[in-house]
């Protein structure tokens, strides 16, 4: 973690992280050491019908190493807080490296409309495998995530996470917004870029990758589906990660991703393509390193 | 006068407890409660207003229970007709019992009821409607999901609703709680039905854009109500957008400090402490940090 750095309190507020900076390290630590305190009693059987179904459409007869936890993990919460904005952790064990490497990765959510969320193409030029995003929660069920190591063996990491309550949706909050700044592709470095090491980066699409299945009771028109469907990012002119996504990634697609920044610096470029083939861009210079 | 209904009723026929804040002014406050059984989605204030010529329902309160109850309370209060039937904002506590107020009789009479709400309701309803059933029917433990209707008449800035003798200003927001928040005001009584843009003792939810809820505080603080009825918790006199204005600044500056530090969003959920003297916190909050951390994430024009 990063120095906390805490503003000057102002008196009106007396919330404990203006008050007591420690409060943002504690929560944190919390946060990071206690993931299952919740019970996990209600949990159903992870045979499910859905996953029967794209189990056998993605990987036939294939053996899957089922929930071992050597090669992938599954970062995702007990009870989804926004049902529109699940963030989810797809965490690979060990670095990329040319001899062992994940080379692809599935998402899959159960009872998602259409269950694929996700398919990742990876390369050892990333360094590491880790791919964050945030995905639409229809209702409770199972998420997993399937990797194929480079010597073509399947591993599974799943984890079943609840709905959220309250008047929460799986839709766009501010679907005008999207829209207006719609195609906008940023790039965020997460941290001190150093030649040779896994570096974290962010690429952020704004998008209000609709699903085009509901109507308007009014209108009695339904809304065209406008989703992303493929974002690619290439790292000094070679490609190191190809997402193929659909509507069960949430509003402004996020993913969090790594790569390996070179001697003298170069280029980072993603290419968004979506469902009526519009395609988008963007390119951010990696300094050069100095190491 | 102002009693919470504690019977776990389904299908209530008996009118729901409401109290007239003001001369003809009606309203009933629900529970600061989430959906349930127990409660039959009785979870949100509704109320109505009573002009010379006809009567205006706004919100009905979440579940067909809610619905028939409000139809009776009505009837009780007035023999004047419903001439119109209005919705703050699409969520389900407030929507879930128009389908009951409007097909249960009260739209008798010589009038045309009219359904009124933000031109946008309909089209974010639509892409919840799904979810909020299959919620709802959890929830609320009915047979089946229930029944989702929406107002057919969109209002896009201002409209007057002529009650005879009394109008009620309808007024459009740009996107704060939701992206379809709605209020409605009896110039007469100086009275505000605010909808979810206030929040009181229930702690404030964003389901639309925190930093368009707080730039548009003021000018609802402005409209100069003696009394507001907030879409959850009592009545405010007087002005009552101050704990909510300072949860919500909190909540932005505390979700931009967990940005500028690179605290990933499902750590800051927990980063960001949740606020004292609220109610529904541990519904509400870290779904508030969520929402604000998507929404402010973009917030740095480059």
């Amino acid at each position: 973690m990063p120095l906390i750095r805490v503003d000057t309190p102002r008196p009106a507020l007396r919330w404990p992280w203006r008050a007591r900076p420690a409060a943002w390290l504690a929560a944190l630590a919390v946060a990071l050491l206690l993931p299952g305190l919740a019970d996990a009693a209600d949990e159903p059987s992870a045979e499910t019908e859905q996953w029967a179904g794209v189990r056998q459409f993605l990987f036939a007869d294939r053996p899957i190493a089922d929930g071992r936890g050597d090669v992938v993990e599954l970062d995702a919460p007990f009870r989804a807080e926004d049902a529109a904005v699940v963030p989810i952790g797809l965490k690979a064990k060990a670095d990329q490296t040319p001899g062992r490497y994940i080379r692809k990765m599935w998402l899959v959510v159960d009872k998602n409309p259409t269950p694929i969320a996700a398919s990742f193409e990876l390369t050892p030029e990333s360094g590491r495998a880790d791919i964050e995003t945030r995905i639409r929660l229809e209702e409770y069920t199972w998420v997993r995530v399937i990797a194929e190591t480079s010597d073509g063996m399947l591993h599974m990491a799943r984890k079943f996470v609840r709905a959220a309550g309250g008047c929460s949706a799986p839709a766009g909050k501010d679907m005008e917004a999207a829209l207006a700044r719609l195609g906008k592709v940023k790039f965020k470095l997460e941290g001190d870029v150093q030649q040779g090491k896994p570096t974290l980066a962010q690429v952020m699409v704004s998008h209000p990758n609709n699903s085009g299945m509901q109507m308007d009771q009014v209108t009695r028109l339904y809304v065209p589906p406008h989703y992303v469907r493929r974002v690619e990012v290439a790292y000094a002119g070679k490609v190191i990660l190809t997402a193929d996504v659909d509507f069960s990634i949430s509003e402004n697609p996020n993913f969090r991703f790594y790569f390996l920044p070179q001697a003298g610096g170069s280029e980072l470029t993603a290419k968004v393509l979506d469902s009526k083939d519009l395609s988008f861009t963007s390119t951010l210079s990696v300094g050069k390193t100095g190491t | 006068m102002l009693v919470v209904s504690l019977l776990p009723t389904i299908a209530s026929a008996s009118p729901a407890d409401v109290s007239e804040v003001a001369p003809g002014v009606f309203v009933h406050i629900g529970q600061v409660a989430e959906a349930s059984a127990a409660n039959a989605g009785d979870t949100s204030n509704w109320g109505f207003v009573v002009g010379e010529r006809c009567v205006a329902v706004i919100d009905t309160g979440g579940s067909a229970a809610t619905g028939s109850a409000l139809r009776e309370a009505v009837r009780a209060h007035t023999d004047r007709p419903v001439c119109a039937i209005v919705i703050t904002h699409g969520h389900p506590d407030h929507l879930l019992g128009l389908a009951a107020v409007a097909e249960g009789g009260i739209a008798a009479g010589e009038l045309a009821v009219r359904q009124l709400a933000h031109q946008r309701l309909a089209a974010a309803v639509a892409a919840r409607t799904p979810a909020y059933r299959t919620l709802a029917q959890r929830q609320l433990g009915l047979a089946g999901p229930p029944q989702i209707i929406v107002p057919g008449e969109r209002v896009d800035g201002e409209v007057m609703l002529d009650l005879g003798g009394r109008q009620l200003r309808l007024q459009t927001w740009k996107t704060a709680h939701t992206d379809h928040d709605l209020t409605v005001y009896d110039s007469q009584t100086r009275t505000l039905f605010a909808g979810d843009l206030l929040f009181v003792t229930h702690l404030p939810v964003v389901d639309g854009n925190l930093s368009g809820w707080l730039a548009q505080t003021p000018a609802l603080r402005q409209l100069g109500s003696l009394r507001t009825i907030p879409g959850h918790g009592p009545v405010v006199k007087g002005d009552g957008w101050q704990a909510q204005t300072e949860y919500l600044s909190g909540l932005r500056h505390a979700v931009r400090e967990a940005l500028k530090q690179r605290v990933p969003l499902q750590h800051a959920v927990e980063a960001v402490p949740a606020p004292d003297g609220w109610q529904l916190t541990e519904v509400y909050h870290r779904r508030n940090v969520t929402a604000a951390y998507a929404e402010l994430e973009w917030e740095d024009g480059d």
